[in-house]
């Protein structure tokens, strides 16, 4: 659901480092559009290059050994070039990011309240410390912390693990945002928890307008709030398109993999959990042509040759994938025991 | 807090118990220690020997000396079996000399020791980097008694810059008093700079991974900010500890290289001579002095580290 003119549109983005082990290109032409209230999933394994995209965006992997190319237009303003000093005003006040791991991204030494305090007057110094420390206290409140007014002063590890996710949520919309970029943000929460932070960032999504990356490796997740989704593998996205696309459609047989691994509690209960088989290659010695291939059970001669990101479906132009297969081939490879599934390599 | 003080208060007069039966254990069992035989001088004949040993109580049983000992030590009565001067007075006047110099030098330490640390690791692995470890890695390695002897060379004997050796109170003439702890500062801070800035360097480059210092980045704060209030701030709670230690152990005459050099008469260089006359009051009273002050900068340590880092409660361990 595109709602208007994109607030951020990233276009062939790269970003490759220098490691002792030799080059990696963590993200490799990487392409996207993210418009106001629109909710955007990018799913994939650890390694697939989704946590370097988002952090990208407002340029957190800039270093001596990393190099970007590619072009990233937030409100029409290009990111990749831009003086640090213009990276560090959009950051938090434009585009806000919430991090996995609540229990580490907190300063332990601060009090909650205070990191708060804290990104306001990094880009408010009109507003004075009593004011913003009110400020603290109504955005916790709005995400669903109790007695705030009580909490504020309290220390990161004096917070569950849920509530300091909430805390970061509420960091990040300290100065209203239009663009907030999730990085798993519900990982490392409890199953009951994950639900709540979920239901937090969606309402703040369809109530606040808030453009919304959700970067996950759980499908589940997705499944709840995104509009749309892109499917990351060992750099690439191997594809995108709506929610229902991609979940009733999937084009890459990787997307059916991690369709099939799914748990659901609405079909018999399978005789052993699916996976896909193999691992995610390593990004040093990728191989070439479909990174994919050496795990693909449907691998065959034209995969040695890297497919490009397209539309192959006639009636559904944003419905993307890299994948050299046959659509009407696609649709009997995929069934595996009548659902949607990855069968094993042939060994 | 209290309860928290109560408990160190205990474990310090533990330790100092048993630091002071240790020293005097080891004193009478070494060969060639029996005090009578030293104060009678050689070829003293055995009637005086006798007479020592009998003025003295040396043929007391070894509990009772040791008992009468500690006595006098806290009574202010304890006399040096060399000098016949009083101990506590000598370490009393120690005190002034020994505070300067360790007061000075940790304030010189700590300021080059975290502006290098935090330099260098700001620019790791750039040029400024590479120069602080080198003079870090020299700093830690140079002797004492040779930096010191350089450094007398240098701007003493050739440049006249400073006076050689000795101590002026700091209420005679504060000028002076300077002047002449210039060079013994520069000469025990050298060391614990390289150290400091090599401890500092490796915790802030730990620091700057963590997820805090990113989050910190994410909201929009300069690069300077995060560097001070989340890389350096979380980086020096360590500093803290070391500091204790070292600070703790040079006020209790750990200084004893800088100021035997320097004469500057301190607790440090009275340990030296009594060490070197096997003087067993001295011996016992600056032990128990440095041991004290160990053990209370231990103690501070661990009260400060509640303060600067707030998962640390000093209660949680008694309940």
């Amino acid at each position: 659901m595109s709602v208007g003119p994109a607030l951020l549109s990233v276009d062939d983005l790269r970003v490759g480092f220098a490691t002792e082990g030799g080059r990696v290109q963590a993200v490799d032409g990487v392409s996207l559009e993210l418009a106001a209230g629109e909710m955007l999933a990018i799913v994939g394994e650890s390694g697939s290059g989704k946590s370097v995209t988002a952090q990208t965006l407002i340029g957190l992997t800039r270093s001596h050994n990393a190099e970007v190319k590619g072009s990233i237009r937030f409100r029409g303003e290009e990111l990749v070039d831009a003086p640090e000093r213009k990276l560090q005003e959009i950051r938090g006040s434009e585009i806000a990011m919430v991090f996995q791991d609540p229990m580490t991204s907190f300063n332990p030494i601060y009090r909650v309240g205070a990191q708060i305090v804290e990104a306001i007057r990094a880009h408010r110094d009109d507003v004075s410390r009593s004011e913003a420390r009110a400020q603290v206290v109504e955005l916790l409140d709005s995400v669903g912390i109790r007695d705030a007014a009580r909490r504020i002063d309290d220390y990161p590890h004096e917070f569950s693990g849920g509530m300091r996710q909430r805390a970061m949520i509420a960091m990040g919309l300290a100065l209203a945002p239009s663009v907030l970029i999730a990085d798993e943000p519900t990982t490392a929460l409890d199953v009951t928890i994950q639900a709540q932070i979920l239901r937090l960032i969606e309402q703040l999504n369809r109530e606040r307008g808030l453009a919304t990356i959700l970067i996950t490796h759980d499908l589940g997740v997705v499944a709840e709030v995104a509009d749309r989704v892109m499917v990351m593998y060992a750099g690439r996205v191997v594809e995108e398109g709506t929610l229902d696309e991609v979940f009733y459609d999937p084009q890459h047989p990787y997307t059916w993999g991690l369709l099939g691994s799914l748990t659901r509690l609405d079909r018999p209960r399978p005789k052993r959990l699916p996976q896909i088989g193999g691992a995610p290659p390593s990004l040093r010695s990728l191989p070439g042509g479909c990174s994919f291939r050496p795990r693909c059970p449907h691998e065959f001669g034209r995969c040695l040759e890297l497919p490009p990101l397209t539309p192959r479906q006639p009636e559904a132009a944003g419905h993307c994938d890299r994948c050299w297969l046959d659509p009407e081939d696609k649709r009997g490879k995929r069934e595996v025991d009548g659902r949607i599934g990855l069968e094993a390599p042939a060994p | 807090m209290a309860r928290f003080v109560l408990r160190r208060l205990v474990a310090m007069a533990l330790v100092l118990f048993a630091i002071s039966v240790l020293v005097f254990l080891i004193f009478n069992v070494i060969p060639n220690s029996d005090p009578a035989q030293r104060m009678a001088g050689k070829n003293a004949n055995p009637q005086l020997v006798a007479n020592i040993t009998q003025d003295w109580g040396f043929d007391e049983p070894l509990p009772v000396q040791y008992v009468e000992t500690m006595r006098k030590i806290f009574t202010g009565d304890l006399i040096s079996y060399n000098t016949q001067l009083n101990v506590d007075q000598r370490i009393l006047e120690g005190i002034p000399a020994t505070f300067s110099l360790c007061i000075g030098a940790a304030l010189i330490w700590l300021f080059f020791g975290i502006v290098f640390g935090y330099l260098s690791a700001l620019r790791a692995g750039g040029p400024t980097d590479r120069l602080l470890t080198v003079a870090a890695v020299i700093g830690v390695s140079i002797p004492v008694f040779w930096l010191a002897a350089i450094f007398l060379y240098l701007f003493t004997f050739k440049l006249h810059l400073f006076p050689a050796t000795g101590y002026v109170p700091l209420t005679e003439d504060p000028i002076q008093w300077a002047n002449h702890l210039a060079l013994p500062w520069v000469t025990l801070a050298v060391l614990f700079i390289g150290f400091y800035s090599r401890v500092l360097r490796s915790n802030m480059l730990d620091s700057m991974d963590e997820d805090y210092v990113r989050t910190a980045r994410a909201k929009g704060l300069g690069e300077r900010q995060v560097a001070i209030r989340h890389v350096l701030r979380n980086s020096l709670i360590p500093i803290v500890t070391l500091f204790g230690l070292d600070f703790g152990a040079l006020i209790g005459g750990g200084a004893l290289l800088t100021e035997s050099i320097f004469s500057l008469g301190g607790v440090g260089e009275y340990a030296v001579e009594a060490i070197e006359t096997g003087d067993l009051p001295p011996i016992m009273a600056v032990t128990l002095y440095g041991a004290f002050f160990v053990v209370l900068f231990n103690t501070l340590v661990d009260i400060a580290y509640a303060y600067l880092d707030p998962r640390v409660r000093l209660g949680s361990a008694a309940q």
